[in-house]
Order: structure tokens, then sequence, then C-alpha cells
């Protein structure tokens, strides 16, 4: 009985605070890599890890928001390809450019990309698989036309353009403090403003949002918009770390800001899903692409394994729910 | 009395023209007309492409991932979706490729190939059956699960040197018409006659517009969902052999994007992805319009870049077009 009831507990804790079993999952994920390569826990390393997970962390908070509407946004890659090169050919141009206008300019084409999905979705009534499908083949275009085939190469960038990404604010890198900042901001705006609390709204139920006075049209323009800009954001972020646009820059990064959002407990359906949640899972992410080469597996290996613990969170979620509920009915009866 | 007949007739003629006007205002009939502009397109373009030799023959360009439209028609009008096939397709290629360099007899390699594609279709179908998930999220995972083992399997190699009559495939003519399009006509037959004549059909269209009310009727909907995964899985297959065939040789980041490619075939051809509407009909014809479109803009070495704001252009547009349509009419 005893037993039962810890149990119960247990299931109930696991999905009450998906958060707990990531960050449990993390833990021994890292102390395994630890006790086989020492050099994973160590500052640079992590330093390195984040580094390059902070774009992850930044497009993953924007699909969140869009996924918790009951859409999906596949255009996202070509978006920051998009805003990447067109701010890249602009600093060929102008060197002068300060790197805050740059990363302005970028923020700006990527809410006008999003702001035409937006509409699209929510004016025209097009599912967002199927408008953002059409719209990832003309921005990735577009792209390409902008570039003429070729790509920005670092000697042709600004110096102060390549430092966003070197450069360090208050001891941490740039791109790790942008991503602090965007969390810290879109965290405080999804749990305590009544525009994100509506957002969760929207996704639960949307009948009932639009008879409780909320307009749904307007919500999804302006998380679109939101996606967009983010997306706008990490472009110009992704062509200062990599020092070069290419017109195929980030193609088939979508799925894994979608994975991100999975593995971190988001539901396809709408109305679940919590920031922290995403920020750990796209740090699971991560750290299994910064450890898998430190603990010596084949670079080939990592995509199978990638999906095979994505594959691998979604049915133990479903598992851990079931479980759950079925706990929750049986509470019922006694 | 007079006057009653009058009336019964004006109704009855007021009906002939009615469903006069909506055949013609078929999305299929809206489709025809953009093929023939395209091909008309393309002949302007390039005066030798207005034969019949070159209209047959340049099909052979964009077949290959025809066939997965068929299982994705049905699969979207269930309200599901696929992202994993073109994974599955470099999958059972590389397997196919792999035994065969290994010794497997080709024909074995062939067969093994074609089970591979049904494996990863029953395992799509059967997640997203067993534990009730979304279709995205599913094919999503396996999508990098398969191409991850692809890669696994083959690393960074390529493999072929396959016997020459494998090529048969790929590059074949049965007279004057290539092997592929014979082989698409025939497929394009039984889905057509499987989706529109037969109760398995009524029961995938059940599903879409319906799936509760399906399901308390009587009909399998996980039977149903589990088969049309796995014909899935196996067109892939198909595709795998058509592809490997063509390029003789293969390797783990083969039919990148496919899924997209066919997905945007199968909207353009009005299967409304909220699920229940749509023809097997619009599908095949979408797939010829992308594909002449493509090569038509080709010869004129337009770059593959725009081509893509083409496809991605019309894929918005006519999915515009038909909700308005389906907007009025509801209203």
């Amino acid at each position: 009985m005893t037993e039962n009831k810890a149990k119960e507990s247990l299931l109930l804790k696991v999905a009450k605070h998906r958060e707990f079993g990531l960050i449990v999952f993390i833990i021994l994920l890292s102390i395994i890599i630890q006790v086989i390569n020492s050099s994973f826990l160590t500052l640079s390393n992590l330093n390195d890890l984040l580094t390059n997970t902070s774009i992850l962390i930044i497009l993953s908070i924007g699909m969140l928001m869009i996924l918790l509407t009951r859409g999906i946004d596949l255009s996202i890659a070509a978006t920051l390809a998009l805003s990447g090169m067109i701010t890249a050919q602009m600093l060929k141009i102008f060197p002068e450019t300060h790197p805050i206008i740059a990363i302005l300019i970028g923020v700006g084409i990527g809410i006008i990309c999003g702001l035409i999905l937006g509409i699209l979705v929510s004016k025209i009534g097009i599912l967002p698989i199927i408008a953002s499908l059409g719209l990832m083949y003309v921005y990735r275009g577009l792209t390409f036309m902008v570039a003429k085939g070729e790509w920005v190469n670092a000697h042709q960038m600004p110096a102060s353009f390549k430092a966003i990404a070197t450069s360090k604010i208050l001891g941490v890198n740039t791109l790790i403090f942008i991503a602090i900042i965007v969390f810290l901001f879109f965290w405080y705006f999804m749990t305590y403003t009544i525009t994100g609390r509506r957002i969760y709204a929207v996704g639960s139920n949307p009948e009932s949002a639009i008879i409780s006075g909320i307009k749904v049209d307007r919500i999804l323009i302006l998380v679109y918009c939101m996606m967009g800009g983010l997306a706008g954001l990490s472009g110009v972020l992704w062509v200062s770390q990599y020092a070069s646009a290419q017109g195929n820059t980030a193609s088939g990064y979508e799925l894994t800001v979608i994975a991100a959002c999975i593995l971190g407990g988001v539901s396809i359906n709408g109305g679940i899903g919590k920031i922290t949640g995403v920020l750990l899972g796209a740090i699971l992410l991560g750290i299994l692409n910064n450890a898998l080469p430190l603990i010596h597996v084949s670079p080939f290996w990592q995509m199978a394994i990638e999906g095979g613990i994505i594959l691998f969170a979604v049915i133990f979620n479903v598992i851990v729910n079931r479980r759950y509920e079925e706990n929750q009915l049986l509470r019922r009866v006694i | 009395m007079s006057t009653d007949s009058l009336a019964s007739k004006r109704i009855i003629s007021n009906k002939r023209e009615f469903s006069l006007k909506n055949f013609f205002l078929q999305w299929e009939w809206l489709l025809i007309l953009i093929l023939v502009f395209v091909i008309f397109f393309n002949g302007f373009l390039s005066p030798y492409f207005l034969n019949i030799d070159s209209i047959l023959g340049s099909s052979m360009t964009f077949l290959d991932k025809a066939f997965i439209v068929f299982p994705m028609v049905l699969i979207m009008i269930m309200r599901e979706i696929d992202i994993s096939v073109g994974s599955t397709v470099a999958l059972s290629a590389v397997i196919m490729s792999v035994l065969y360099n290994a010794g497997v007899p080709m024909v074995a390699a062939i067969i093994i190939c074609l089970l591979v594609g049904a494996l990863c279709g029953i395992i799509n179908g059967f997640l997203i059956v067993k534990y009730q998930l979304s279709a995205v999220i599913v094919t999503l995972s396996t999508m990098i699960l398969y191409r991850g083992l692809a890669y696994v399997i083959l690393e960074d190699q390529s493999a072929g040197d396959f016997p020459s009559w494998f090529s048969y495939f790929g590059w074949g003519y049965v007279g004057k018409i290539p092997f592929i399009l014979i082989l698409f006509l025939i497929f394009t037959i039984i889905f057509t006659i499987a989706l529109h004549k037969t109760t398995f059909g009524r029961k995938v269209y059940g599903i879409g517009s319906n799936p509760k009310a399906t399901k308390f009727s009587g009909v399998e909907v996980s039977k149903i969902k589990i088969i049309v995964f796995t014909i899935a899985g196996i067109c892939a297959a198909i595709t795998a052999i058509f592809l490997t065939s063509r390029m003789g040789s293969t390797r783990p980041n083969v039919a990148d994007m496919y899924e997209l490619d066919v997905i945007a075939m199968v909207a353009l051809g009005g299967i409304s992805t909220a699920g229940g509407k749509g023809k097997m009909l619009g599908a095949v014809i979408a797939v010829f319009i992308i594909g002449y479109l493509h090569y038509g803009l080709g010869l004129i070495n337009v770059p593959a870049q725009s081509l893509l704001v083409i496809t991605g252009l019309l894929l918005i547009l006519s999915v515009t077009v038909t909700n308005l349509k389906f907007r009025k009419r509801k209203k």
C-alpha cells in the first residue's frame, strides 16, 4: 500500500514536473560523459557547449510559442538564412555599420517574414504546416537569389561584426548573454503578462478563447512575428559565429528546433509546454552534439543516436502521462 | 398544374446547370489548364520540347519521387502526415546497395529494399496507433533515426557498381515510353480505384472527415492507418530503387527534402490537409505540373534557386484559392 503510494507520488511528480525528469537525465548523461572523458566538465568546454547551443535555445523559445497555438513553422531555417544573407550582403557594402544596427536589420527582416506567415495562417486560414512549407521554399530561394550563388566569406565582413560571436559581456560570451536575455524576457512574457497567457488560451481551446474575447487572429500574427524576429536575430548571430553566409545556411535546422521543443515536453496539439522545459530540451541536444565527439562516438552515429533519444523521450512521455491519468481515475473510484 | 410542371422543370434545369458548372469548377480542371500552360510554356522556351518523345522522355527526370505521392494522398486525407519518407528512401537504398556489394544477388537485394521500406512504414504506423501520438512527432523522430541509420551503415562512402540490367529501371524504355512512366500510370490506376471505388477508400475518407464517427461505425481505424503507413514505406523503397538505378550509386544523403517536395505536390493537387477532401487525380496532375515546370525552367538555365521560389508561391497560391473557395461555400 505504502509502496503503491510512493510509486504514485513519484509518477505524479514526474508527470507534473517534466523538467525535473529532464534535469535528472541531463545530470546522469553528464556524469557518464565525464567518467569517460574528464575534459567534458571544464569551464572552457561548457562555454563552448553553451555558445553553440545559444542559437538553438533562441529559436526553440519562438517555436514553443508557435506550437502552443497548435501551429508549426517550417520556414524558420530559411528565414534565418535570408536575414543572415541580407545582413551579410549589406555589411559587405557598408562595412562601417554598427553591429547593433546589423542585428536590428536582421530582426526586422525576420519580423517581415513572420508577418507574412502570420497573415497566411490567421487571415486566410491556411494550415501552418502548408503555409510555412511554401514560405520555406520562397525564403530559401530568395536567399540564393540575394547571394547570386556566392558565399559571403569571413574576409568580406568587418571585424566588429565578427566580434559579436567572440566578444564577452559581463564575463560571458555575447551569444550566451543574448540567449539569457531572450530567455528571461520571454519567460516573464509568457508567465506573467496577459498576452503571454492568452497564447496558452488560444492553443488549449480556440473556441472558448474567441468567446472570452481574445482576438485570436492578432495573437497568431504576434506569435509568428516574434518567431520571425527571433529567427532573424539568430540569422545575424549565425553568420557572425561561423563568419560566413551561404545559400544553404542552417538547411534542415527547423527540425532540430522542433525536436528540442518535443524533448522539452511541448505538446504538438497546443496549449501544453513550458519555456524552462524547452530550455532543457535544447541544452540536452547541445550536450549530445558536444559530447559525442568527446567520448569518441563516430560522427556518423550522432544522427541515429539523436533520433533514438527523441523517439525514446516521446514514448516515455506518453507512457508516464497515461499511467498518471490511470492513477487519477483509480483514485476517483476509491 | 401547368405552373407546377414549369416550376419542376425549372428546378431540374437549374440543377443540371449547377452540376455542369460545378463539374467545370473542379480543382482538377484548373490543374489541367495549368499543366497545358506549363507544357506550352516549355515549348515556347525550347523549340525541341514540343514533341511527344521529349515530353514523355523528360518525365524520367522527376517521376522517381512521385511514387510516394500516392500513399501521401491517403495519409493526408486521413489528417496525418509522413515526413520520414525521404529518410526511408535513403535507408532502403543504402541497405540495398551495401547488401549487393557484400555479395547478395541483386534481385534479393531489391526485395530486401522493399522489406526495409515496409518495416520503416510499419514502425511509423505502429507508434502512431499504439501510443496515439501525432504523426508529425513520430515521423519527425523516425526521419532523424532512419537517416542516422543510413549514415551509420555507409558513413561518408557511396555504394554502386550495380549489374547493367539494373539501370533499366531508371533509363529503360518500353517502345517509346519510359518504363518508369508506365509503372507510374499503372500505380495511378490502382490507387485511384482503391481510393475512389473500394470500401478501403471510403474508410480512408471517413477517417479523415470524422475519425470518431468512423470508429464507432465499426471501421478498424488503427489497422487502416498501419496499412497506409506501410504502403508509404513500400512506395518510398520503390522510389529508392528508381533513384539508385538512375544515379548509378547511392549515398546516405540521397533524397534529401523529398518529403517536402512530395507534400507540396499533394497540397497543390487539392488535397486538404484538414482531412477528408481531395482526389487522387489532382495530385497526379500536380506531379506533372511541378515536374515539367522544373524541367522547362531548367532548359533555359533558370537556376534551381528561383525554382524554389516559384514552387513555393505556386503552393501558397493554390492553397489560398482553394481556401477562399471553401470559405465562400461555408458562408
